[in-house]
């Protein structure tokens, strides 16, 4: 397995530790974090300095009463369940977008087929399967788009990207994802616009697809 | 540092405490500890008093049922109390939860590696030292983004000041930080 090269930029990593991207790309941002070491440890270190802000804060005074609640708490409230773990190639965050559930493809055409994960006001997140060697159709998009390699690979104008690696599209990026011929290659996108396709799909019909 | 002494001051040895043995009293101590610092930070993040002291009750509630996920050598136990506050915080402020991604484990039978989790403290040393060294200027800029930056922010509207202005601000303390942890580092 090669090494992760394209990472989360710092404009998405601090969005994301601090909650300000939209769900579909949180997701994707939470999933490299699931796969790459290099970008969990500059989150973490991020929090190691939160921590030792937190150390240096004036404290506030907390009520009389907080300490007995908190320790009758520990023994009323019962443990939160397991959130939903990791399966396959899918991490925790994927999985829980999933529902817990395998996905379950359908066929976009050309041999490509697509899970919707979620598609309203924050954009849309899906799971894309291609075939191996296939190229996606050409598209340009409104905004932003994530694309996240869970499996195999895929090669475009900005060049190859493999498990784990992270590509971030702006809207001036006019790009045609061609699979790797290594096997099919399994994806996970976010936009926050829907994408237009130049082929293949009419646009008129897009909202039938919603893709 | 003798070991006894360490045990009486140093909160991830308490939170250890807690994720290995359950130890009540532990907890107790790291509720003393972090109880009225979470208030302050969970109010410099907009809440109230009495809705502050009811995250603080649900942060430190995590903090007693996910100890075990608590890996020394990766954070000490500020930097992971302080992450679970502010994602409970930021939960309050959106709409979805934010997704979090897996939780790692050791390999089942590793022992813990000493050496690490020591350096891992000494860099934390290190870093509140660096801390200490910053001017108010830069403290402030941390401040706000460490306690105050929350989905859907006033913070433009607050200072005045457009957004890239903010973060490059906070780049240059982050910056600046580091460089001094640098200096600090060299023998
Ligand atoms: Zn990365």
């Amino acid at each position: 397995m090669t090494a992760i090269t394209h990472h989360l930029s710092d404009a998405l990593l601090d969005g994301y530790v601090t909650g300000c991207l939209a769900q579909p790309f949180a997701v994707v941002a939470a999933a490299h974090l699931s796969l790459c070491d290099a970008c969990r440890a500059r989150a973490e270190t991020a929090d190691m300095l939160g921590g030792a802000m937190l150390d240096r804060i004036a404290p506030a005074d907390v009520s009389q009463g907080g300490r007995d609640r908190m320790m009758a708490a520990l023994d009323l409230a019962p443990p939160p369940p397991q959130p939903i773990a990791a399966s396959g190639i899918f991490p925790a965050p994927v999985m829980q977008a999933l529902g817990g559930r395998p996905p379950k493809w359908r066929m976009l055409g050309g041999g490509i087929r697509q899970v919707i994960l979620s598609a309203d006001v924050d954009g849309s997140l899906r799971l894309l399967y291609i075939p191996p060697g296939r190229a996606v159709p050409e598209h340009s998009h409104g905004g932003l788009e994530l694309t996240l390699v869970l499996q195999g690979s895929f090669a475009d104008s900005e060049g190859r990207f493999g498990p784990g690696d992270l590509e971030i599209a702006d809207d001036d990026v006019d790009h045609q994802p061609t699979a790797g011929v290594e096997g099919p290659c399994i994806c996970l996108a976010a936009t926050d616009a829907p994408l237009r396709f130049r082929a293949m799909i009419p646009r008129l019909l897009q909202p039938l697809f919603r893709i | 540092m003798p070991a006894e002494t360490a045990s009486h001051t140093d909160p991830t040895l308490w939170l250890l405490a807690v994720r290995d043995h359950r130890d009540r009293a532990a907890f107790l101590m790291l509720f003393e500890h972090f109880a009225p610092r979470l208030k302050a930070m969970l109010m410099r993040g907009g809440l109230r008093d009495g809705s502050a002291e009811d995250v603080v009750q649900d942060v430190m509630l995590v903090v007693w049922h996910k100890a075990a996920q608590f890996d020394p050598h990766r954070a000490d136990a500020s930097a992971w109390i302080y992450r679970i506050a502010r994602n409970r915080r930021i939960d309050l402020a959106r709409r979805k939860p934010l997704p979090e991604p897996d939780a790692l484990a050791e390999p089942e039978g590793s022992e813990p590696d000493a050496a690490h989790v020591l350096a891992l403290g000494q860099e934390a040393a290190l870093l509140r030292r660096a801390l200490d060294a910053i001017s108010p200027d830069q403290a402030r800029v941390l401040e706000q983004a460490y306690f105050e930056d929350l989905p859907h922010s006033r913070i433009s509207e607050m200072s005045g000041l457009p957004l890239g202005t903010i973060k490059s601000r906070i780049r240059l303390g982050l910056d600046r930080l580091r460089r001094h942890l640098n200096d600090l580092r060299q023998p």
